[in-house]
């Protein structure tokens, strides 16, 4: 059964990408505990000879005709940004300093 | 009429007026806007009201000559409220998070287009727990919902905007989101029906996604044939959703009202021998067993089901949901929409940390606790024991389900083990929220059809849900004993559950 530590609580937000707080990391760490607890029963009857479902209703794959459609405008694709600049999304720089 | 008249109708029935040229689409929500201004202060169901473009809307229909309206479904000129997960273009869309404050989307959603295509005016958006991550609405980051029947109390969630919207006569219908009950369970604790249609019966383009393999939207209302009107709305092949069945809505309507004549013989009805005991209140247990009596003096045959692997239902769900929920709200990363916060000064000003601080700042406390166990979930390492054994599971409910339809034609349950609890009674434990969806959950997994219609007051006064759940694609086999057992209920109570509903907020409204 897995136990969360600080630490992979730490580890995880960095992954999603969530500057987690020190209290919020304390809290997740107590809740997950016992989510995880409740949940990891799954196991018992999780055995090799039973396939995975990933879609509930099994669909064929299948092609449509190729039509072209007017997409949305530039302006209309920009228009949520936080910051734009000449039809453009501007994006913090992606590098550190060093 | 007076707007109390207009407003206590059903849908069909304010329909029906519209073509008798006895009220006009404009009368209609002119009627319920006022109901939303007088029932917002106690309710708090919409986070935003879109009168104007409404009523633009309903002028829109009105104008239409008899041939043009003799050509749009049955529901035309009858407006609808929206849950704010769906979204509408040129009308702020938020899911109830911080993160998507002010965003107007650009596009319609798929559902939207075909309301809109109908003739139906959207009234506004709804309230709804942040990202449909909850079951009593009170993890919005906007406002909590009230629960009509006690303003004490929660509604429900996550569409418990859209549930409180159509019990409080707000708007005669509603579009919610159901990925683990999020429509029937708020059904259940409103008094109102709510339904999950087949997973793929209705197109999910433009559903602001939660758990993708899930999530289903469908319609709330107060009466079974108002749902149906509505999901043949709605439902139906979309080329934009590659889940989307490629066939037409399902006869909800014909069985529906075929139900209506409350002959149920030679149906066979499935008590699903899991769905009971510990954890179900007296009161809701007394409620479905009435319910279930009715179906058999309605010529129903009535035999008891199990589904063994449904006690493992919720944790596959608790390992898939937040899975799915952590890839998709991937997506806000404060650089094409929505908020972006830069870090403190002494953080570099990375676009990594940018997404860090905006994340940390725009996501609520139960939506970040779903990303964090689903990244964990999906990480390598246990990917194949969580998320691969959650898939396995998913596998063998599908497979109860199929056995139980060989046998019956549809199973019942209760649709909450509760009735509508007092707010702040479980957000301090996560897991006592969550065990509230147990059955709601398996339909989800299952990818069946399910529908949630009051079954009567409990001992405490407050609405209790019955369940209906058919197979896959056959959504209209439930709509039969659903409508059948509503008109046996409705002639017991000598009317519709509502008339024990108080309305204050009625009283004194225009002529």
């Amino acid at each position: 059964m897995p136990t969360f530590t600080k630490e992979e609580i730490v580890h995880l937000g960095d992954l999603a990408r969530i500057a987690l707080t020190d209290e919020e990391i304390t809290r997740l760490q107590g809740d997950l505990n016992v989510i995880a607890e409740s949940i990891n029963k799954v196991q018992e009857i999780a055995t090799d000879d039973v396939p995975p479902t990933a879609n509930p209703i099994p669909l064929e794959a299948y092609l449509r005709p190729d039509v072209p459609e007017t997409p949305l405008t530039q302006e209309e694709a920009i228009a949520g940004a936080p910051v734009s600049e000449a039809g453009m999304f501007v994006a913090p720089r992606i590098l550190g300093e060093e | 009429m007076s707007t109390t008249e207009i407003v206590t109708l059903s849908a069909a029935e304010m329909a029906a007026k519209v073509k008798a040229k006895e009220v006009s689409s404009r009368e209609l929500v002119e009627a319920h806007l006022e109901v939303i201004e007088a029932a917002e202060p106690s309710v708090k169901a919409f986070l935003k009201v879109s009168g104007d473009q409404a009523l633009e809307q309903a002028d829109a229909f009105d104008a239409k000559s008899d041939e043009e309206k003799a050509q749009l479904p049955e529901l035309a000129g009858v407006p609808i409220a929206i849950k704010d997960m769906i979204v509408t273009k040129g009308i702020e869309t938020t899911a109830a998070s911080k993160i998507l404050e002010g965003w107007v989307p650009p596009y319609d959603a798929t559902v939207i287009k075909k309301l809109k295509a109908a003739g139906m005016p959207l009234l506004g958006k709804t309230n709804l727990d942040e990202f449909a991550q909850g079951s009593s609405t009170e993890h919005s980051a906007y406002q909590t919902t009230h629960n009509p029947w006690d303003t004490e109390r929660v509604p429900g969630g996550s569409g418990g905007g859209s549930a409180a919207a159509v019990a409080a006569f707000e708007a005669p219908l509603a579009l919610g989101t159901d990925t683990g009950g999020s429509i029937r369970q708020p059904g259940s604790l409103t008094g109102t029906v709510g339904v999950k249609p087949t997973y793929g019966g209705v197109s999910r383009f433009g559903a602001i996604a939660m758990a993708s393999s899930l999530d289903q939207i469908g319609p709330c209302s107060r009466t079974v044939l108002d749902a149906a009107l509505l999901q043949e709305v709605i439902g139906g092949h979309d080329k934009r959703d590659s889940t989307s069945i490629p066939e037409g809505p399902r006869p909800m309507v014909a069985a529906a009202r075929e139900g209506m004549k409350r002959d149920l013989k030679g149906l066979k009805v499935g008590l699903i021998k899991e769905l009971g005991g510990e954890g179900f209140q007296p009161g809701v247990m007394a409620r479905f067993e009435e319910g279930v009596k009715k179906l058999e003096e309605m010529g129903a045959e009535v035999t008891e089901v199990s589904l063994p692997h449904l006690p493992y239902s919720l944790g596959a769900y608790y390992i898939i949901m937040p899975s799915e929920v952590s890839s998709n709200l991937a997506r806000y990363d404060g650089m094409r929409y929505g908020l972006r916060v830069m870090p403190p000064a002494d953080v570099p000003q990375t676009a990594a940390n940018m997404m860090a601080y905006t994340r940390e700042a725009g996501f609520g406390d139960e939506v970040k606790r779903r990303i964090i166990l689903g990244t964990y979930a999906l990480s390598a390492g246990y990917y194949d024991a969580w998320y691969g054994s959650a898939q396995k599971v998913r596998t063998l409910i599908i497979d109860d389900f199929k056995k139980a339809f060989e046998k019956v034609d549809v199973l019942v349950g209760p649709t909450s083990p509760v009735t509508a609890f007092k707010f702040g009674e479980k957000t301090e434990d996560p897991m006592a929220m969550y065990a509230i969806d147990i059955t709601t959950i398996p339909a989800n997994l299952a990818g069946v059809p399910a529908m949630s219609i009051p079954a009567g007051l409990s001992d405490d006064g407050l609405p209790v849900g019955f369940q209906f759940l058919a197979p896959q694609q056959r959504d209209e086999a439930m709509y039969k004993p659903a409508a059948a057992l509503e008109a046996a209920l409705e002639e017991d109570w000598n009317g519709p559950i509502w008339q024990s509903l108080k309305t204050p907020w009625l009283d004194g409204l225009g002529k």
